[in-house]
């Protein structure tokens, strides 16, 4: 079907449209934002780097400034000591899924509540915006009570089910489709005499592409890093995710600071990666749901 | 997907090559069918939603208040013994329930405070034009990909009390060791730290992307009138980001409440107690060592029923002021 015209302005070019209007930024702004930027990232530069050195090394002053010889023997021991093969694996299947799932119900919800009339409607999202209010804690005893009634405990359903939906996604599809998705269009194919359904597969789905892999990627990074949740679920002995069995590193006997680290770097590395790849959407996402939220 | 063989483009139906009311038969159908499907289908869009949501959100909340109604312990969940308000008084005369939410607060606002106005600082760098600017809006919102886990572990190595980054570098400009792991305000200090550390990027582009929303021309005639880069921030952006700034300070309140993993990992392998005098022990954690250390489920749904409260209490607060804030505006 015909592309649609995009109405979501990427910030590049709301910036060009001001360029003319806003002032560069100077020497200064610069040197701070270099600063800054540098504390940004040394915490993480310095993981590989102490994850290339060795325990001893890393007790002892000044610290290691610069990279060692030992990453690879590191980075075995942690992968086969925290069980991280399987960790990455646990937790890419959890994030992948809640992911998929919070971007497809997100969008069936957000299109309902953006286009169509339906009786209760306004209060429905009250509802939907007021769950957002609710702290995770408050609801962590009885579900844990239910995953263990349900002989869940280390099963990864435990950690998928309870995060399928968002009611963040939810309010960011229905957002972006109150503006992105002409009435018309649907109204034509229910001329046609298109099937609900059919609407949203044909016309919906393509529409919120963009934003539906914005809040993919939004979703898939809080899931990778879940933690409060999971590391109550699951153990370190069953089907641990990533944060967990990051836990088990750090509470050996004897704990071996450089073999840690080796599991944190192992553990954040693939983030790391899609923020190489698709930075500039992920920022995009964060700060188009921040005007709109 | 089925609805494919469903499809209602209008193709020759049977009824067509039939007799008349044959035909108006199947017309019939196909409308009734037609109105069910536009009257039912928003209510089935929106149904996974609220059914996962009911599942998983509302009944452990309002069963969480059941559960802080009983005696039950971890090790046999099914057995409830009804104690009334007991575990809400113990916690009234629990003096660790009174030190996590002391350390709560203190370790919100350092967290909080120092993430906020950096950020604001940040997003006003940001918003001049710049080169490589998505490279420091990369750069910046870096830390939100880092887990709590890695995170805290990172920094236990920097704040380390003998070998420690921070502690050499103190070391190099005359100051003492600092032992931020045993210490009082040294260790709240260091939790908020990573706090700080991994959210500011991330307001930082909140604020700028409301930044960018600030028509240009209220600071072309606040140019006209002769105010300062200064001033124009101070009268012109603070005002418009007013809004965005109480969401973020809302949300980050919210965070910080529920402050869990970074206390529970900065104490390496000591357990759930938020150091050796519970010095940066906070209510999740605390939520924590009596669930799942102590194995006293009832006590543990009495602690998150008060750090609900609490919250709600955040929200009137902030609603009030956010009021205030409007009415003082338009007077």
């Amino acid at each position: 079907m015909a592309r649609l015209p995009q109405v979501a302005q990427g910030d590049d070019q709301l910036t060009a449209q001001r360029a003319g209007r806003q002032l560069h930024g100077g020497r200064l702004t610069y040197a701070v934002l270099i600063v800054f930027t540098a504390g940004s990232l040394f915490p993480l530069i310095w993981t590989a780097i102490a994850a290339s050195r060795t325990n001893t090394r890393l007790a002892q002053t000044p610290p290691p400034f610069w990279f060692g010889g030992n990453l690879f023997k590191n980075l075995q021991i942690a992968w086969t000591d925290a069980n991280m093969g399987t960790a990455l694996l646990n937790t890419t299947i959890v994030a992948g899924s809640i992911a998929a799932g919070t971007v497809f119900f997100s969008t069936l919800a957000g299109f309902a509540f953006a286009k169509l009339r339906f009786r209760f409607k306004n209060l429905l999202l009250v509802l939907v915006i007021g769950t957002m209010m609710v702290p995770p804690q408050l609801s962590v005893v009885p579900l844990y009570m239910m995953v263990a009634k349900l002989s869940w405990t280390d099963q990864l359903q435990a950690v998928i089910l309870p995060t399928l939906v968002s009611a963040f996604g939810v309010f960011f599809m229905r957002q972006y489709l109150v503006e992105a998705l002409p009435t018309e269009l649907i109204e034509a194919a229910r001329v046609d005499g298109a099937s609900s359904w059919r609407v949203v597969w044909h016309i919906v789905f393509p529409v919120a592409r963009p934003a539906m892999a914005v809040l993919g990627m939004l979703t898939f990074v809080m899931a990778w890093n879940d933690f409060f949740w999971p590391i109550i679920a699951l153990t370190q002995n069953g089907s641990p995710t990533v944060q967990v069995a990051l836990t088990g590193l750090g509470r050996g006997y004897i704990p071996d600071q450089s073999v840690i680290m080796a599991g944190a770097l192992l553990g954040t590395l693939p983030l790391l990666l899609a923020f190489v790849l698709f930075g500039r959407q992920i920022v995009g996402g964060i700060m188009q749901g921040a005007v709109k939220g | 997907m089925a609805s494919d063989t469903t499809a209602a483009v209008p193709s020759p139906s049977p009824g067509q090559e039939g007799t008349a009311p044959a035909r108006a038969r199947g017309e019939e159908r196909r409308s009734r069918r037609y109105r069910r499907d536009v009257r039912w289908s928003p209510y089935a869009f929106i149904t996974p939603f609220f059914v996962f949501f009911a599942a998983f959100g509302l009944f452990p909340l309002l069963y969480t208040g059941w559960a802080s109604l009983h005696q039950v312990e971890l090790t046999s969940p099914n057995d409830m013994t009804w104690v009334g308000l007991r575990n809400f008084s113990r916690l009234l005369s629990d003096d660790f329930f009174w030190n996590a939410l002391r350390n709560t607060f203190t370790i919100g606002v350092l967290s909080t405070v120092p993430q906020l106005l950096i950020a604001l600082g940040i997003a006003h760098l940001l918003n001049y034009r710049l080169r490589a600017s998505m490279f420091f809006r990369v750069a910046v919102l870096t830390p939100y990909a880092t887990s709590v886990a890695a995170a805290t572990l990172v920094f236990v190595l920097l704040f380390g009390r003998d070998y420690g980054m921070v502690n050499w570098a103190l070391g190099l400009v005359g100051f003492d060791h600092v032992d931020w792991q045993n210490g009082g305000w040294s260790s709240q200090l260091a939790v908020s730290t990573i706090v700080v550390w991994r959210w500011t990027g991330y307001n930082a582009l909140i604020y700028l992307a409301a930044m960018q929303a600030v028509p240009a021309d209220l600071y072309e005639s606040a140019a006209l009138d002769g105010a300062s880069r200064w001033q124009q921030f101070v009268h012109v952006t603070i005002p418009s980001l007013r809004p965005t700034i109480l969401f973020t300070a809302v949300v980050s309140t919210i965070g910080a409440t529920q402050l869990f993993g970074e206390p529970l990992l900065f104490n390496g392998a000591a357990g759930a107690t938020g150091g050796s005098d519970h010095q940066f022990q906070t209510l999740g954690l605390y939520l924590y060592e009596q669930g799942w250390v102590n194995l006293h489920l009832g006590r543990a749904s009495a602690i998150a029923w008060a750090m609900f409260l609490i919250l709600l209490l955040i929200g009137a607060v902030n609603w009030l002021v956010s009021h205030k804030l409007r009415k003082g505006m338009t007077s």
